[in-house]
């Protein structure tokens, strides 16, 4: 059943502050989970204030500035810190989104960071995406084929094709989408996520595929596809822009028209 | 806990292969109680201040109580689906999944059954 209460070290308390140098010009105050898996206990929100003049312009440098200046024990995953690599995915403002993409100026007030929701926490802001990446593995994301490729050449896909997959490449598997889900949350070990199911409806659809049907075939179940209720939270959060509700109608729709 | 891989537990049991047909019929069942729920609602505006004969004088006409029949047997139908979306998204321990399951058909079905019950007594 839906647990109402929250398990034994759940609750998140008051951290530290971390003040700004004398002199600050304009000081933004930076709300930051953290959870130390050495020390237990609850995890604590701390404040660290920070000097925007000497700050970039997105979440992730002051991110970046608070671990460099402040605090070097402040744990976060990034790497290309231009919205390609999905890596700072993260809870910013009460929305999950890159934060290397979310402009400081955009929020009003303090800023609150937390890890993505309901991902077991490693450490601060990183989330354990094991599950996640195993469910990713599952659709095998990756062309498959029985047939030979043309010699010395590569499978064509005509232009018209080709289209169908705009909107779905672009899917970096920052895990926003997923980590955003009711469904994701409360049956995340059955129904297989916005994310998943978007990069599989993306070789579904591709037109080199040959194993479409296969596909439907792993899909077709009430937990791994059906727990997707078109709430589109998803569609609100995803930092790329894309649409993972419409790919799983899709996919509801192909399971429908291949009855007959 | 058990030590099985990550790719083994997404895995799982495998696909059910089933799923579609609930999905199907839960949308053909609500577009069926569009016109039905309309038909039904400007019905019962229509009998406002009526009494108990010309009530059962209404139902007594094919026309009514088969239309009477369709209405409810389509929306058990669809409350019964819908319920079953609800257990399967909220209640996860297996026994008490298929207690939910099993009390929500029969429930239903009895609940349908004393409907059709009551529209055949006045309609025959």
């Amino acid at each position: 059943m839906v647990a109402f209460t929250l398990p034994k070290n759940s609750k998140v308390v008051r951290g530290r502050t971390h003040k700004a140098a004398a002199g600050a010009r304009r000081i933004k105050r930076f709300r930051v989970y953290r959870w130390d898996p050495d020390v237990g206990g609850n995890p604590a929100l701390d404040t660290f204030e920070v000097d925007l003049t000497a700050c970039g312009p997105m979440v992730l440098d002051a991110l970046n500035k608070i671990k460099d200046e402040i605090d070097a024990t402040l744990t976060f995953r990034r790497s290309c810190r231009e919205g390609v690599c999905g890596s700072c995915a993260m809870n910013v403002d009460g929305t999950n989104t890159l934060a290397c993409l979310k402009p400081i100026d955009a929020i009003n007030g303090d800023v609150a960071i937390y890890p993505l929701p309901h991902l077991p926490v490693i450490k601060d802001l990183v989330g354990d995406m094991t599950q996640f990446f195993a469910q990713y593995a599952s659709v095998e994301p990756w062309l498959s084929t029985d047939s030979a490729p043309p010699p010395s050449a590569e499978r064509r896909q005509l232009p018209a094709d080709r289209a169908k997959l705009d909107g779905l490449w672009e899917c970096i598997l920052c895990a926003c989408c997923s980590t955003s889900c009711p469904s994701y949350w409360w049956n995340g070990d059955r129904f297989l996520g916005p994310a998943t199911l978007l990069q599989a409806y993306r070789w579904i659809i591709d037109s080199r595929d040959e194993h479409t049907g296969d596909r439907l075939d792993y899909l077709e179940d009430p937990h791994r596809l059906y727990r997707c209720h078109t709430i589109l939270n998803c569609a609100a959060t995803c930092p790329k822009g894309l649409n993972p509700a419409k790919a799983i109608g899709e996919i509801k729709k192909l399971m429908v028209a291949r009855r007959g | 806990m058990t030590a099985r891989s990550p790719l083994g537990n997404a895995r799982g049991l495998g696909s059910a292969r089933t799923g579609v047909q609930h999905w199907w019929l839960q949308r053909v069942t609500a577009l069926a109680l569009v016109p039905l729920c309309l038909w039904l609602g400007v019905s019962l505006i229509g009998l406002t201040g009526a009494d108990h004969a010309q009530f059962s004088a209404w139902v007594a006409s094919p026309l009514h109580a088969i239309g009477l029949l369709l209405t409810l047997g389509t929306a058990f139908y669809h409350f019964k689906v819908g319920v079953d979306e609800v257990i399967e998204d909220y209640v996860h321990a297996e026994v008490l999944k298929l207690a939910a399951r099993l009390g929500n058909s029969f429930g239903v079905t009895v609940v349908a059954a004393a409907s059709a019950f009551a529209v055949l007594k006045l309609a025959l």
